[in-house]
């Protein structure tokens, strides 16, 4: 039984081979958008592909153990380490263009053709008719038989891994920490210096009052109708993503709105002209005024009363 | 088909990550290149342990997964920590040792 399992074969199954030139064409491709792809972020998920690709040849060459590591360590924590210091360093960073040595980009891919020309024709010349194929060495498990490898003859290799492991941990720590130069500063302490600097003592106002949104980025109104620039997130401040909040924006947006009412059907049993028994077009108009009125009434407390109102004039 | 293939289509994503590291300048696509290349060394390793018919080329396979994460970590820890310094992560504008 063993001498047939060790027997040397020349060819794999027919699914085998099917699973291969399907496969290989996908790794081959992801592999190529890796390069060519000008963000990074699609570089990452390209490769993340062909890596899902790889893990499944592991498996049809009897690798299994490996074949669920390739994802759990490959896919699963080193591709989402990548996505996350893309993240860090900024989605839209494309690569630029500009060549700083002339002709480089050319060169580079005749040198790789050049050596992939090389590697195939050594695989070509050297003599791989035949497989010996992994049924005996798995005969007892893939995962023991590893193991078994491992706490022998590769023991002391294992244990160099920890050491690496360990000292790559720290590295990172080491790396990417910053001392912190002063002590921050306390809550009462930040309460003392403003009223010391006599600078905006009370709180900061609130995005949103008296406005049409109470959205983060619709800033606070002052009596006059003027937006409170203080009311908004430093950091959008900072951006140029307050929104606006004049009247005749508001009068825009109000249209908009209505006119997608209408298109959706919504406008005969809107809210406001529901309790109606009246034509469609009745409640429209009554929806329209009802729009334009809180879009004036941004500009004061006064707004909330006012739709009771026009509904009674378009009645 | 045989196995043969694998060792082929591991030197075509050696060889396309080589000329990646050659062509791209973002650091960090640069390290995604140096993966795929060792991802194409696994393969042929876990290939040529199904030829011999034993498994101590799974074995080096799997250490060279070990060492590829330590790499990883350290690796993106310096580009993290260059990109705090400079604002990019290209590897044309680190052109000095100190800040």
């Amino acid at each position: 039984m063993s001498s047939m399992l060790a027997a040397a074969t020349s060819t794999t199954s027919t699914g085998e081979a099917v699973q291969f030139w399907i496969l290989a064409t996908v790794a081959v491709i992801g592999a190529l958008g890796t390069i060519l792809m000008r963000k990074a972020v699609h570089s990452a998920l390209c490769l993340a592909g062909t890596m899902i690709v790889l893990a499944v040849f592991y498996l049809a060459n009897g690798a299994y153990f490996l074949g669920v590591v390739q994802i759990v360590v490959y896919t699963g924590a080193i591709m989402m380490l990548f996505l996350f210091v893309v993240m860090l360093v900024g989605v839209t960073a494309a690569d630029s263009l500009k060549e700083t040595l002339k002709g480089q980009r050319w060169l580079a891919a005749l040198c790789g053709l050049g050596f992939g020309i090389l590697l195939c024709a050594g695989i070509g010349n050297a003599s791989l008719k035949s497989f010996n194929g992994l049924g005996q060495a798995n005969s007892g498990g893939n995962v023991e038989g590893l193991a078994t490898l491992i706490f022998t003859k590769y023991v002391f290799a294992f244990e160099i891994t920890g050491a690496l492991l360990i000292t790559a941990a720290v590295g990172a720590m080491v790396l990417t920490h910053r001392e912190r130069t002063e002590r921050a500063l306390s809550q009462r302490e930040q309460a003392e210096r403003r009223v010391r600097t006599g600078t905006q003592v009370p709180p900061l106002p609130a995005p949103g009052v008296y406005a049409r949104h109470n959205a983060v980025d619709v800033p606070g109104l002052l009596p006059d109708g003027t937006p409170a620039e203080l009311s908004v997130n430093p950091t959008l401040r900072g951006r140029g993503q307050m929104r606006d909040v004049s009247g005749k924006a508001l009068a825009q947006l109000a249209a908009l709105e209505q006119r997608s009412a209408r298109w959706l059907g919504r406008d005969a049993k809107g809210g406001k002209g529901a309790g109606r028994p009246g034509g469609a077009k009745g409640a429209e108009g009554a929806e329209g005024a009802d729009r334009h009125d809180s879009a004036n009434g941004a500009a004061g407390p006064g707004g909330a009363d006012h739709p009771e109102d026009s509904k009674g004039v378009a009645k | 088909m045989n196995p043969v293939n694998y060792l082929y289509l591991a030197a075509l994503l050696f060889t396309i990550g080589a000329a990646g590291v050659l062509i791209r300048r973002n650091a960090i696509v640069l390290f995604m290149c140096v993966e795929l290349m060792l991802n194409a060394c696994n393969l042929a390793f876990v290939t040529f342990s199904r030829m011999h018919g034993n498994l101590d080329g799974q074995i080096i396979a799997f250490f060279t997964m070990v060492v590829a994460a330590a790499e990883v970590v350290v690796g993106l820890a310096i580009i993290v920590s260059v990109f705090r310094a400079r604002h990019s992560a290209s590897v044309d504008d680190a052109s000095l040792m100190k800040l």
